[in-house]
């Protein structure tokens, strides 16, 4: 894949990338239809439900139904909202979460770009998510999303922070911050693999993660019980499922980089396993990520927002700074 | 110089949080709350005054209407003071189906708002539990009268319908499993640090400020007054059972969670010692007059609800129909404290501690 970088750009290759982002969004909305079954089923049976069973067998279909009645729906625009703003909100959410996917290895060979700052592209590219959030809040002209937006500002400013410091001490044991080369640097057995010499980092990047992706015990941007629907309170019809699709590909993404950054990435957990495709190696890693996070939402009720703050603070960013230093004494030592 | 200025926001009648059509004005700082000021009535249906043209055992369906999730008690209050003011016997059996359906009832109760209550906080899980549970208790019920919410069971004089067979087995077998589902309840969330941390110390009053509101139940039990009625001024057969009255020490959100699942346990150790003494047989309805006229004069009987003291205060002239019929409902007086416990909390907050004190709006409005 990577040649097609290097060669100028022509009909030929620009044909390629236009195929290649199709393909990648077809993925992600394939992944993105079944992990909302998913986690309905999950959750569904983690509270002695059956989940959606009725759209289709299994009630697979469920999702593809509830997204043809978003599409159906009226498209509401509040009389006293901003509307440029208020339209633009929900594309400005979208755009980066997709964008972000392009530089994800799945395996050796199958990544579309290969760039060397690896992990603050996708930092700097979340980022704008956040303004747009904070645009969707104010422009609805609501008091409920105005509140869901600055807390929802508030919360992925604070967590970014620990997210990034958490990821350092990866970084100083690799020397860089291609993912690939990270991956690479896991390559051995499943104790080689990041989460063990990193587990403080680990966990700071885990917990910050559940909360950049808003999610239990951290959804307060949304959380239903004070704010009603937070930021997206006046948002329906395909607006809101730009909303939700945002959510659940940050949800896509953060569980690729955790399997990339700590869980070696398409590396077999012993290399006697390596006649299994890498790419199968990666998708059970990534399953099982989502799979903790849908779990915890059955499990944890929701923090309070200044208990969030001080968390990030207080406990997050002195643990991650402790892990940078902790690593740089470990590899100084070795 | 940035001007800034209080936020004027209307949360309710159609918030999720506010169990209903209750509707509070909040100003808020920041986040912080300045002012509260709570708006009731959305579901004023005006029972007392209609009372006053029915007969008795006609407004006995309206009971059930007032706190919808504990309709028993509510029957109970007015029969019991019916009964009281003509002297009537209640036959042993009928009392004891009573004395069944309340404790039941206040598990059910319970149940409810344990449930709601960790929705409100986030966790969405324990709702479902809590009501598959519940659900048991509604099937009894459903068994014992052929309704599931609004029960219309009792009758001054005794119950409208005797238990069908093998209804008090089981009842027991609910009993002895709704024992283990509560030392699940307890391991999953009651030490959950997100959830200590979001109630330990919130919606805190002490003794004096729960009388001079007229709390009741487990929100005046949370700060350490044992006061419950079925104790202190036994009613029905609570005098011959074996049971501890629940109290807390700070009186915050948290010791009122534990006075309400301390009040499962002791209310499960009623049922169990009242389904061995269980009678037999015996009649269910006691000898009543064909039409009931109380004798003129008045009485307020007072009784334990889920909720605290609801009482029922009758006015008679010696007709057929009550002069004035008032309740006590423990809802709306439990109520009043809250714009003193929200100023200077959060939003989030603020459903904590609504959430805590346990309102039913069908009670509050009446």
């Amino acid at each position: 894949m990577q040649h097609f970088w290097n060669d100028p750009l022509g009909w030929g290759n620009a044909g390629i990338f236009i195929a290649g982002a199709v393909a990648v969004l077809a993925v992600v909305i394939f992944f993105v239809t079944y992990a909302i079954y998913f986690e309905r089923k999950f959750i569904g049976w983690m509270q002695f439900r059956k989940g959606p069973n009725r759209v289709g067998p299994l009630g697979l279909l469920q999702t593809v139904a509830d997204v043809a009645k978003l599409l159906l729906k009226e498209d509401t625009i509040p009389s006293k909202a901003d509307k440029g703003l208020f339209v633009l909100a929900p594309v400005l959410a979208f755009v980066p979460s997709f964008v972000v996917l392009a530089f994800i290895p799945y395996s050796m060979n199958l990544q579309f770009a290969d760039l060397n700052v690896g992990f603050l592209y996708y930092i700097a590219l979340s980022g704008i998510t956040t303004i747009a959030i904070v645009v969707g809040g104010w422009a609805s002209n609501n008091k409920y999303s105005l509140l869901g937006g600055m807390r929802s500002a508030a919360q992925m400013i604070s967590y970014e922070v620990p997210l990034v410091m958490s990821i350092v001490g990866v970084v100083m044991m690799t020397g860089s911050l291609n993912l690939r080369d990270i991956v690479i640097a896991q390559e051995g057995y499943f104790w080689d693999w990041n989460f063990l010499p990193q587990i403080l980092g680990f966990g700071i990047f885990v917990i910050s993660a559940i909360s950049e992706l808003n999610r239990t015990p951290f959804d307060l941007p949304e959380a239903e019980s004070e704010l009603v629907a937070g930021y997206h309170v006046e948002y329906s019809g395909f607006r809101f499922a730009f909303f939700m699709l945002t959510e659940y590909i940050y949800l896509y993404a953060i569980a690729c980089l955790t399997t990339l950054l700590f869980l070696g990435g398409w590396n077999p957990p012993f290399p006697q396993l390596d006649f299994i495709p890498g790419v199968l190696w990666f998708f059970l890693k990534f399953a099982f990520i989502v799979f903790t996070i849908f779990w915890i939402r059955a499990t944890f009720p929701r923090l309070r927002v200044d208990q969030l703050m001080s968390l990030a603070w207080k406990v997050l960013l002195p643990l991650a700074i402790l892990n940078i230093f902790l690593t740089a004494l470990g590899i100084e030592l070795m | 110089m940035i001007r800034t200025e209080e936020l004027l926001l209307n949360v309710g009648p159609q918030h999720p949080s506010t169990h209903g059509v209750f509707r509070i004005v909040v100003k808020l700082d920041g986040e912080i709350i300045t002012e509260a000021t709570p708006v009731m009535g959305y579901l004023h249906r005006g029972t007392e005054k209609l009372a006053e043209n029915l007969n008795y055992t006609q407004i006995i369906p309206y009971t059930d209407r007032m706190d919808y999730v504990s309709a028993m008690t509510n029957n109970y209050v007015l029969v019991h003071a019916v009964e009281k003011m003509m002297g009537l016997e209640v036959p042993e059996r009928a009392e004891f189906l009573r004395l069944v359906v309340m404790e039941l009832q206040r598990i059910a109760s319970h149940l409810v708002w344990w449930g709601t209550y960790l929705l409100d906080i986030g966790a969405i899980s324990p709702f479902l539990y809590a009501f598959s549970d519940r659900e048991r208790i509604l099937g009894l019920f459903n068994e014992l009268c052929g309704a599931r919410l609004t029960y219309n069971y009792m009758r001054v004089g005794g119950v409208k319908w005797d238990a069908p067979d093998g209804w008090i087995d089981r009842v027991k077998t609910f009993v002895k499993d709704m024992y283990v589902r509560l030392d699940e309840y307890h391991n999953l969330v009651s030490g959950n640090e997100i959830f200590l941390a979001r109630i330990k110390g919130i919606g805190q009053y002490d003794v004096k400020t729960a009388i001079e509101y007229g709390l009741s139940g487990a929100n005046l039990r949370c700060t350490g007054v044992d006061w419950d009625l079925r104790k202190a001024e036994p009613y029905s057969l609570y005098d011959r059972f074996d049971f501890d009255v629940v109290v807390g020490k700070n009186g915050d959100c948290y010791d009122r969670y534990l006075c309400r699942l301390g009040e499962i346990t002791q209310s499960l150790r009623i049922l169990e010692q009242a389904l061995e003494q269980f009678p037999g047989e015996g009649d269910t309805m006691g000898k009543v007059p064909r039409v009931i006229r109380p004798p003129a004069g008045e009485i307020y009987v007072r009784i334990e609800s889920p909720r605290g003291e609801i009482g029922c205060h009758i006015v008679s002239k010696g007709k057929a129909e009550p002069y004035r019929l008032k309740f006590r409902r423990p809802s709306f007086v439990n109520l009043q404290i809250l714009p003193k416990l929200l100023i200077g909390e959060n939003m989030t907050n603020m459903v904590t501690i609504l959430g805590g004190i346990d309102i039913v709006l069908g009670e509050v409005d009446c």
